[in-house]
């Protein structure tokens, strides 16, 4: 293995396109800005609550930057979904839906994570994962009913005038509760297990640059995901997605970019868990 | 109309001081008997002013009483500025028949000729301290003077209401004086300085601004457990109402002003939320946010409960832009939420929201500001959906976190095995560089 990576350079393929890569960029930093402004109102009795809420500039600043960010996020999803309706009603391309580049949960995801367990206790192999594995494809999932829940509860308030026109005024209740535990959720959901199984899990430790640079080496496509690799051997597809390796600044860009996010999320989680424990 | 409200302003102020009136009758009395009995003694002339004024007007004469330094200089010019400048020193001295005088004089007795002032003082808790030996306890010539007394209603006298905080603050701004006397409120001339009373009082010059007297009274002061006193808890309300007319006629039909009358020593007056001496404005945030944590000291679930709404959350953040409980409930004119004035009652709710919520109608206004997920009873959709968010939350954290240290277990298993066959060699598919 050694001598064949001496004879030729490493081959890199490209995993996630520049359009998937920014809309990731958008989702975290939006993301991360929504945690912020809103995690103080969620713990508003912890210590650093109100220092957190008067730093931003105050109630109408931290109401601003919630709904900029809201606005942003909303922008993500609904791009996301307009170019799956392209893929599917303009290209036909069924793909999205069916098949091992699907993110729709399917039967083999779920042996693959039996078998993922079997793996964990020391009674089988490590799963043969493709494109998605199973908690990529939670995470993903995870995030789309986030967006779809804390989203609709959080224009529900923000335009309640309009809403509660038609609307039960309960449901602005039920809206805060869900709005504020499915963000708890999502934070502390993205900040632990999402980090822990996309960067910090001994394979990976400590990131995985691949959401930044979009590149993986062929060597971790092997590895990492064999079903994936072996059938665009077999189908000599594996040309159509080989690209340059990754530039030297985009990996220290995505670095700098990720030890920063890495950082945040944790100063968050912390300050969210201990308001947690101690409300 | 403008002078009418002058004319207002100085029936308050008489209202406020009844025994202003005393002084000028006393002194009266004073002249008459002066006229018909002249100052009786042994039989020798009592001696005339100048003849004390001779030595007592040389500056600096003191002595020690009680272990405190006691002036014996007497300022002429300001002795013949004063209300009693027409009364000869043997009036007040009255022991005095000959000079050179007895080194040890008696007190001198107001209650001679402020007999009815007296007798009031005497029942006051500064009469009562003297009477127990307490000389620490102001007497008449503490809050007005001895030789230098002006009228009450002179600028310059001391229990003039631009004075009379100054007076007591003498005393009352003293933290250890008040400590050994067991007086709860060790800086009341501080507080007060600093409050919206004082502030109208010393900064604008107000004379219907409160002062120490407005509150307390003058020679009839008792302490805040004696039921005469103008502070008793259950008359704190209708001394307040003696300036804020307005304030008590929506106080005493408030569920809380029933509640004083009725008896109850639990509800709260005046003092509960504007506090006693450091009184501030109500515009302030600081202010608005502490009297919500003022409302919840009674009313803790439904502060709560407020906490986990929006409202709460917002003013538990330090911002005043979202309803706080007065802005539902109302401050002074609060009722109960099943009396039907109430601004919360099912028919005022619309229009209590709209003050905020311009479009508010009756589906609107279905939400509950005190909404609990805890009681099943009364906000069954709330607490399922508390109950859902809850077992979402520690299902998917039960999941992963145990998905996620099992993982960490065996990578870290996997990694630590071909270490150990490749030697340092073994490198994590990530590190590719």
């Amino acid at each position: 293995m050694r001598n064949e990576s001496l004879d030729r350079a490493p081959r890199y393929f490209l995993r996630f396109d520049l359009f998937h890569r920014l809309l990731h960029g958008f989702l975290m930093f939006s993301f991360l800005g929504l945690a912020a402004s809103g995690m103080p109102l969620r713990f508003n009795q912890a210590p650093w609550a109100a220092a957190l809420a008067n730093a931003m500039g105050g109630f109408g600043a931290v109401l601003f930057f919630h709904k900029t960010f809201a606005l942003i996020l909303t922008l993500c999803f609904l791009i996301h979904v307009g170019t799956l309706l392209r893929r599917v009603f303009i290209r036909h391309d069924v793909g999205v839906f069916f098949g091992p580049n699907s993110l729709v949960p399917q039967l083999n995801d779920f042996f693959e994570m039996l078998q993922h367990f079997r793996w964990f206790f020391g009674w089988g192999p490590r799963p043969r994962f493709g494109c998605f594995t199973y908690w990529e494809k939670f995470d993903y999932w995870a995030v789309f009913w986030g967006m779809l829940i804390i989203g609709t509860s959080g224009f529900m308030m923000w335009f309640s005038a309009f809403f509660g026109s038609f609307l039960p005024g309960w449901l602005f209740n039920i809206a805060l509760l869900i709005h504020a535990d499915e963000a708890l959720l999502a934070v502390w959901f993205i900040f632990t297990i999402h980090f822990f199984n996309s960067h910090l899990r001994p394979e990976k430790f400590p990131i995985d640059l691949v959401i930044f640079t979009g590149r993986v080496s062929e060597r971790e496509l092997r590895e990492e995901r064999p079903a994936e690799y072996e059938k665009r051997l077999a189908e000599k597809s594996l040309t159509a997605i080989e690209t340059d390796p990754p530039p030297l600044w985009l990996k220290n860009f995505g670095k700098l970019v990720g030890f920063c996010v890495v950082a945040c999320g944790f100063v968050l989680f912390g300050l969210t868990l201990f308001a947690f424990i101690t409300e | 109309m403008n002078s009418h409200r002058c004319n207002g302003r100085e029936a308050l102020i008489r209202v406020h001081r009844p025994e202003e009136k005393w002084p000028a009758l006393m002194l009266s009395i004073a002249f008459a008997a002066m006229i018909f009995f002249p100052v009786a003694g042994s039989g020798a002339p009592a001696p005339a002013n100048e003849v004390c004024l001779s030595c007592h007007s040389v500056p600096g004469l003191e002595k020690e009483r009680h272990g405190k330094k006691v002036s014996l200089t007497v300022d002429p010019q300001r002795f013949s500025q004063s209300v009693h400048a027409p009364l000869s020193c043997t009036t007040c001295h009255s022991d005095i028949s000959q000079v050179p005088h007895a080194a040890e004089l008696k007190p001198v007795q107001c209650a001679q000729c402020h007999a009815q002032v007296a007798e009031v003082y005497g029942t006051s808790v500064h009469g009562r301290a003297q009477h127990n030996g307490d000389h620490d306890a102001a007497t008449c010539s503490d809050c007005h003077g001895n030789h230098e007394i002006l009228p009450a209603k002179n600028p310059r006298s001391k229990v003039y209401p631009l004075q009379l905080p100054y007076t007591c603050g003498a005393c009352h701004g003293n933290p250890e004086l008040a400590k050994k006397h067991n007086i709860p409120v060790t800086n009341a001339y501080q507080l007060y300085m600093d409050s919206i009373h004082g502030r109208a009082l010393e900064k604008s010059g107000l004379l219907v601004a409160a002062h120490c007297a407005s509150c307390h009274g003058s020679h009839d002061i008792k302490p805040k457990n004696d039921r005469e006193s103008k502070v008793y808890r259950a008359r704190v309300p209708s001394t307040c109402g003696a300036c804020h007319a307005g304030v008590l006629a929506d106080y005493v039909t408030s569920v809380h002003g029933r509640a004083v009358n009725a008896g109850s020593s639990g509800a709260p007056v005046c003092i509960d939320c504007h506090t006693a001496h450091e009184i501030r404005r109500v515009e302030g945030p600081a202010w608005q946010l502490e009297i919500v944590k003022e409302c919840g000291t009674c009313h803790r679930q439904s502060l709560k409960t407020y906490r986990d709404t929006f409202h709460g959350q917002v003013t538990a953040l330090g911002f005043t832009r979202v309803a706080r409980c007065s802005d539902c409930h109302g401050s002074h004119q609060i009722r109960a939420v099943a009396d039907r004035q109430s601004s919360v009652s099912a028919a005022n709710l619309v229009s209590t929201c709209r003050k905020c919520h311009p479009k508010a109608n009756a589906n609107f206004v279905r939400y509950s500001p005190h909404g609990d997920p805890t009681d099943k009873e009364k906000y069954p959709r709330i607490y399922y959906a508390a109950l859902f968010m809850e077992a979402l939350l520690i299902g998917v954290f039960v999941f992963f976190g145990l998905h996620a240290v099992l993982w960490l277990w065996r990578s870290s298993l996997e990694v630590w095995r071909r270490r150990g066959s490749n030697g340092d060699s073994a490198k994590g598919p990530n590190s590719d560089d």
